[in-house]
């Protein structure tokens, strides 16, 4: 792990901790109905100021906490057209198995590129600083995942290039 | 200080949960039911469900000389259950509230119960004669959010409430007919219903998760959503309070507190363990944790060779950390009395989601 990355996994980890203090809460505004108070947005005391922790322009996270549930919306790493894609299409694919996932939200928030909506019903039944230790890793992951890819993707690239050229030789 | 007493009941969480005077028997809210639990040697035993809520039952409370069971839900009703020879008797109370009912708590003279609700009311519920049910009367005024929380006071008129607009309260709740004119008190002298004796703002505007009166009932503690817990002594009707002392800490939220005596607050919440705290009116801090933690002093714990390649083989990973060094696993919701006496707690309960209840001595 790279030395500027430990500080920001360490903030993004503590505050993960103080915002996943999270309880049942029945919603105030209809009647009979529970849901997540963060995408309700129906009343605002019931909401937390969001906390932004960035490591640079590129990658940053959102956490937006509230009474019941706490969304974490994570932008990967960009650096160019490719990797722009290949993150594309990575949590396209992630995102379309959402319900497998169970904390995977089915859309990310405007202007990131994943978010995790974990509510009371899952610090429940899972352990909260599991569910802490998987988005951690998560964010460790996706980045090695990313270059590795892209790696693969230069690699394959350059064999076609050379078997598709092969006959001109 | 002896062991807590681990009851590990089930897999599910536990919004509350209330022993009976002779401590023989627990009511736990587990979903939509309450199961009723008989204590036989060191174990409890399930010995009753009470079934009829429709949602996810919020708050159980038993009263200690009737034996009467109060219960309230999501689905916005409250129930009063009786122990008749044929089996629990519910009866309906009439709440009118149109959202969840959120915590119920009986009076010390058990006359009265009083619900919190998300419908921005607190009601007041007695037992009329005439029509042979319970009736409700609506604590409303400057509550602009759900309740979270509720206290009463010994004198069985005053109600501390929290709730999730950040402020602590404390109403009176006389009821003609039902309650005895009160002894004047710092808190006020003439307290018809629905007057605000209190009114308390957290510290960094927190939602209050727990409410508490001391023995004496001359003071008032509430936790906050910061962390916080704040103490506040009273003067005189009308006044501002004598001391209001926010002891902040580095802990995560607190759920729930309870005092033991008038200089002894005990808290458990979010960090999976109960915290004490001492002082007086000039003054209060953390004293630390209740639970001692094994295997704190010499690290991890050797696993065995044998052990180690399982996990690795199973799990891929080394070592299993999926368990807390804490008695409970997961946060906890509620922190009551056992045992007491003259307002001095001997021992105390603790139950929440992680489906145990652990009796500890205080």
């Amino acid at each position: 792990m790279s030395q500027s990355l430990r500080p920001y996994l360490q903030a993004v980890r503590s505050s993960l901790t103080a915002a996943l203090t999270i309880s049942n809460f029945a919603s105030q505004t209809s009647e009979r109905h529970n849901c997540p108070e963060v995408e309700a947005n129906s009343s605002p005391e019931i909401l937390l100021n969001p906390l932004h922790i960035s490591r640079n322009e590129n990658e940053k996270v959102k956490i937006e906490p509230s009474y019941n549930s706490v969304r974490i919306s994570i932008r990967i790493k960009q650096a160019d057209e490719i990797e722009h894609i290949l993150v594309h299409k990575f949590t396209r694919f992630l995102t379309q198995r959402a319900e497998s996932f169970f904390i995977l939200r089915r859309k990310p928030v405007e202007g990131y590129d994943i978010s995790f909506l974990i509510t009371n019903f899952h610090t429940e039944k899972m352990l909260t600083h599991k569910l802490i230790d998987f988005v951690i890793e998560f964010m460790e992951e996706v980045d090695k995942e990313i270059s590795e890819m892209k790696l693969f993707l230069n690699a394959r690239a350059r064999f076609v290039a050379e078997s598709f050229l092969t006959p001109f030789d | 200080m002896a062991a807590p007493q681990v009851h590990h009941l089930f897999h599910a969480p536990i919004a509350d949960h209330s022993f009976s005077s002779d401590r023989k028997t627990l009511a736990v809210a587990r979903e939509n039911n309450v199961e009723l639990y008989q204590q036989s040697g060191n174990k409890f035993t399930l010995s009753d469900e009470l079934k009829g809520h429709e949602k996810t039952v919020t708050s159980v409370d038993i009263a200690p000389n009737s034996g009467r069971i109060v219960t309230c839900s999501q689905d916005r009703n409250a129930y009063v259950w009786e122990q008749t020879p044929t089996g629990w008797k519910p009866t309906l109370v009439l709440l009118r509230i149109n959202r969840a009912a959120t915590f119920v708590r009986w009076s010390p003279s058990e006359q009265k119960f009083a619900v919190g609700s998300g419908a921005r009311v607190i009601a007041v519920c007695y037992f009329e004669e005439e029509n042979d049910w319970w009736i409700s009367k609506h604590l409303k005024k400057p509550i602009r959010s759900t309740i979270t929380t509720l206290a009463w006071h010994p004198n069985s008129v005053l109600l501390a409430a929290g709730s999730t607009d950040s402020h602590a309260r404390v109403f009176s709740s006389f009821i003609k007919g039902v309650d005895t004119r009160p002894e004047p008190s710092a808190w006020g002298e003439r307290l018809p219903f629905n007057t605000i004796c209190g009114e308390y703002l957290n510290d960094t505007a927190g939602w209050i998760q727990g409410v508490a009166f001391s023995p004496s009932g001359n003071a008032l503690a509430f936790t906050g959503h910061d962390s916080s817990v704040t103490v506040v002594y009273p003067s005189a009707p009308e006044q501002p309070p004598r001391a209001m002392l926010n002891i902040a800490t580095r802990l995560l939220p607190l759920n729930s507190l309870i005092w033991n005596g008038e200089t002894e607050i005990i808290a458990a919440g979010h960090d999976c363990e109960p915290f004490r705290f001492h002082g007086d009116e000039n003054g209060w801090q953390l004293a630390g944790s209740l639970e001692k933690k094994a295997g704190e002093a010499g690290g991890a714990r050797e696993e065995s060779a044998l052990n180690m390649f399982r996990q690795m083989d199973l799990k891929g990973q080394a070592q299993a950390d999926t368990k807390l060094k804490s008695t409970h696993q997961n946060t906890v919701h509620t922190i009551r009395a056992h045992e007491e006496a003259n307002g001095a707690v001997s021992s105390f309960s603790t139950s929440g989601i992680d489906g145990r209840v652990v009796i500890w001595t205080a």
